[in-house]
């Protein structure tokens, strides 16, 4: 018992002190993309054909980034010969519409809003949660669990993880919706008491990521389900996904709709 | 063993399909039947569409690996596993791939229930849509007797699979795990490339093995292309490596606790798992490792100026660790219930081809890093983890042995990087046509085996992924034999298999 307590002490209190501060996030990190389209030069569609998923378009005003797509991978950015494209550190990334992922240069991001008053006056204190992984490789599934340890504790939100969708106010998947899972996705979604969300985390869940051209998936979640929270990255850090959620209980500050990019 | 007249071959190596030339299949069976009887080990079993089979035998104890193909002249061929009970699973997919039919096979059912490749030919003769999960298990009957049915959605964040347990009061009788539901078209979508994401295709195999996958596929790539790694990218693979088995055997040891009911260190791992994700991230922006490696070294550099600030959280994290894990040891009630579940004996994890930590826990001594060593641990020797009792205690205590030997490599590894980084590697020369491709990596679970077949062109006519969660879940079964339906979450929690890289 002795050692045990000794442990306690010494691991000290190690929840993260966000969203008072941010934690820091690695020089590394690729978080939201930011286009320079005037380095562009005339008629150069060089990132549109490296990247991997499709992710980008060369519109007249320069790239267009599809978030839902991106694997946040540095294609682009390496093969851009002019620079065009960089990853910042920007971590917020979550929308409310599957459009408003398209990012364009010089434009905002709308991010995800609060609950209407209705479904914030039910799940705003308590958001209870079913997590099922529609296929995909498992990787969303290690950072949307991450945020339930002491480092997160996302139960100081009211946020629950449960194990019934009976008991579940959303449905938090992952995966492109593997055929083989279209069935349980939709009579886990059935069970579920209304009203009732869906959350879509990550490339594979929003567009099939990069399993998207592949006929035994279908393309994301949103093909079977309404989905009212779309959180990209491949997978997306675990900041990312709880400050999309946050922004749905309107826990941030700001008017959580329009931010500079 | 000796594997002739299978052609002997080196991890990484790369041969004309010239030099290995089609066997008579009497010839082959009995080349695997013996090198299996001798010693060896089934690592790998695929075909292709015109009716090619190929196995990779490994013998770990003698550091050799041999390779073999045979042509069937139909589709139907008597099957394996009668005689090698690890060709099980593999006679199961060649059946659901390319609709052949291995007569004889015990247990002849789908893998991951999707059509077959070979339109119209379907080994079980279905026309109509395939449904996950639905097949003939196997049951116990009598009047006390009751079955349990679990999945594909589960309680936790966990990914899906169905279990169905033939039970006798508390007393699970039989095992049986139909899988399948994460399927994506991984193998199928390799043939022709490589394509512009074949890289991200290895890394998503199992996205919490995204480095071991990668490396095997880098390893291919650089096989068939004659392309030599530089010895200081070597050893950043080797940290990327070494970091992801930290980081799932951390999580894996808080997860071990937390369901024996010990807080302390399930919640102390929990955090610390994140730790050691993020000195990943801190080299390539990744936690778990994309973007880090590329075919001929590496994406992202480990900068000499990196190595001390590396170092430091290195040296936190594993004092946290240390820290959190010895509690484990000393406290009475989890060794009690560690020790009394999930036992396999080694002549079982033998006759089922167990590989990796499991299979260790058995007191096996195979590890692809000291056998058929790659990379950095041609040089950096690593020696096996080793337990005997084969139950949970072991499969946690070979993993903790483990930690404390990727931790001594790590520190190896920072000291050889105090030189200038390597340059970024150029395009890849045209790969070799007509050729096959053998890599083998230890990732964290077991042995990650990637076998690439390449055709005129130098296209992969076929691309093998062995998750080693593929050799193993049969161990799970096994283990669930005889023990408490309520123990099984803790079983299944020690083997911790990957459900996305068994289903592909």
């Amino acid at each position: 018992m002795i050692h045990i307590l000794l442990s306690r002490w010494r691991q000290g209190h190690r929840t993260l002190a966000y969203p008072k501060t941010l934690p820091a996030l690695p020089a590394r990190f690729r978080g939201r993309p930011r286009i320079r389209a005037e380095a562009c030069p005339e008629g150069c569609a060089t990132c549109a054909e490296v990247c991997p998923t499709q992710a980008i378009t060369v519109a007249e005003a320069g790239p267009v980034i599809d978030l839902g797509r991106c694997l946040f991978c540095p294609d682009c950015t390496e093969g851009c010969p002019e620079g065009a494209i960089e990853f910042t550190g920007n971590h917020a990334l979550a929308t409310c519409q599957r459009e408003d992922l398209l990012l364009a240069a010089g434009e905002k991001l709308r991010l995800a809003k609060a609950f209407d008053r209705e479904l914030m006056r039910l799940f705003g204190r308590s958001l209870k949660l079913r997590v099922v992984s529609a296929g995909g490789c498992n990787g969303c599934e290690v950072d949307v669990n991450v945020l339930g340890t002491v480092a997160w504790d996302i139960g100081r939100f009211g946020i629950q993880y449960v194990a019934s969708p009976r008991h579940a106010d959303g449905l938090l998947l992952c995966g492109p919706l593997t055929e083989n899972m279209a069935e349980a996705v939709r009579k886990t979604y059935d069970a579920m008491p209304e009203p009732k969300i869906v959350i879509a985390v990550g490339a594979c869940a929003i567009s099939g990521g990069p399993f998207r051209n592949q006929a035994e998936q279908r393309g994301g979640v949103g093909s079977l389900l309404p989905v009212d929270l779309f959180i990209p990255g491949c997978p997306p850090h675990p900041l990312t996904i709880l400050d999309g959620l946050l922004r749905l209980l309107g826990r941030l500050e700001g008017d959580g709709r329009l931010e500079p990019i | 063993m000796s594997g002739a007249p299978l052609v002997s071959i080196r991890n990484g190596q790369a041969l004309a399909l010239a030099q290995v030339s089609e066997l008579p299949f009497a010839e082959f069976r009995d080349a695997l039947v013996q090198g299996v009887a001798g010693g060896g080990r089934l690592a790998c079993l695929c075909a292709d569409e015109q009716l090619r089979l190929f196995a990779v035998l490994a013998d770990d104890a003698q550091g050799e690996l041999w390779v073999g193909r045979t042509r069937l002249d139909a589709p139907s061929y008597p099957a394996f596993t009668p005689r090698i009970p690890q060709a099980h699973l593999f006679e199961r997919e060649l059946g659901e791939q390319f609709g052949l039919v291995p007569v004889g096979h015990p247990w002849f059912k789908p893998v991951r229930f999707h059509p077959s490749w070979v339109p119209g030919r379907d080994a079980w003769g279905r026309t109509g849509p395939i449904l996950p999960g639905v097949l003939d298990f196997y049951q116990v009957l009598g009047d006390e007797v009751h079955e349990v049915a679990v999945g594909p959605v589960h309680a936790g964040v966990i990914e899906p699979g169905h279990f169905r347990f033939q039970c006798h009061g508390e007393t699970v009788f039989h095992l049986e795990i139909a899988l399948g539901y994460q399927h994506r078209g991984l193998e199928r979508t390799l043939i022709g490339g490589p394509h512009a994401l074949s890289l991200k295709h290895a890394e998503t195999v199992a996205g919490d093995t995204s480095i071991a996958h990668a490396w095997a596929y880098c390893q291919v790539l650089e096989g068939l292309a004659g392309v030599a790694v530089p010895p200081r990218s070597q050893w950043v693979r080797g940290l990327a490596l070494e970091l992801e088995r930290l980081a799932n055997h951390t999580g894996d040891l808080g997860a071990l606790a937390g369901d024996v009911g010990f807080l302390p260190t399930a919640s102390f791992c929990g955090r610390i798992r994140g730790d050691w994700l993020n000195l990943s991230a801190e080299v390539c922006g990744s936690r778990l490792g994309r973007d880090w490696l590329r075919p001929g070294g590496l994406r992202q550099e480990v900068e000499p100026a990196m190595v001390e600030g590396l170092r430091e959280k290195l040296e936190r994290a594993w004092a946290d660790t240390r820290d959190a894990v010895e509690l484990l040891w000393g406290a009475a009630s989890v060794l009690n219930r560690f020790d009394s579940a999930g036992a396999l004996d080694p002549v079982q994890a033998r006759s089922i081809g167990l590989v990796g930590v499991p299979a260790r826990a058995c007191g096996i001594p195979m590890d692809v890093r000291r056998d058929h060593p790659f990379g950095p641990f041609r040089e950096h020797r690593v020696t096996p983890s080793l337990a005997e009792s084969g139950n949970v205690h072991a499969r946690a205590w070979v993993r903790w042995l483990e930690m404390a030997e990727s931790h001594r490599f790590i520190l190896a590894a920072l000291a050889a990087l105090s030189g200038p980084a390597d340059p970024q590697p150029g395009p890849l020369p045209p790969l070799a046509p007509d050729s096959l491709c053998l890599a083998l990596v230890e990732g964290w679970r077991g042995e990650v085996l990637h076998l690439a077949v390449t055709d005129a062109q130098g296209r992969f006519s076929r691309y093998k992924l062995v998750d080693p969660s593929f050799h193993n879940w049969f161990g799970v079964a096994l283990a669930q034999r005889g023990e408490q339906i309520s123990d099984f979450p803790l079983i299944n929690k020690s083997f911790n298999l990957s459900y996305c890289g068994h289903d592909l």
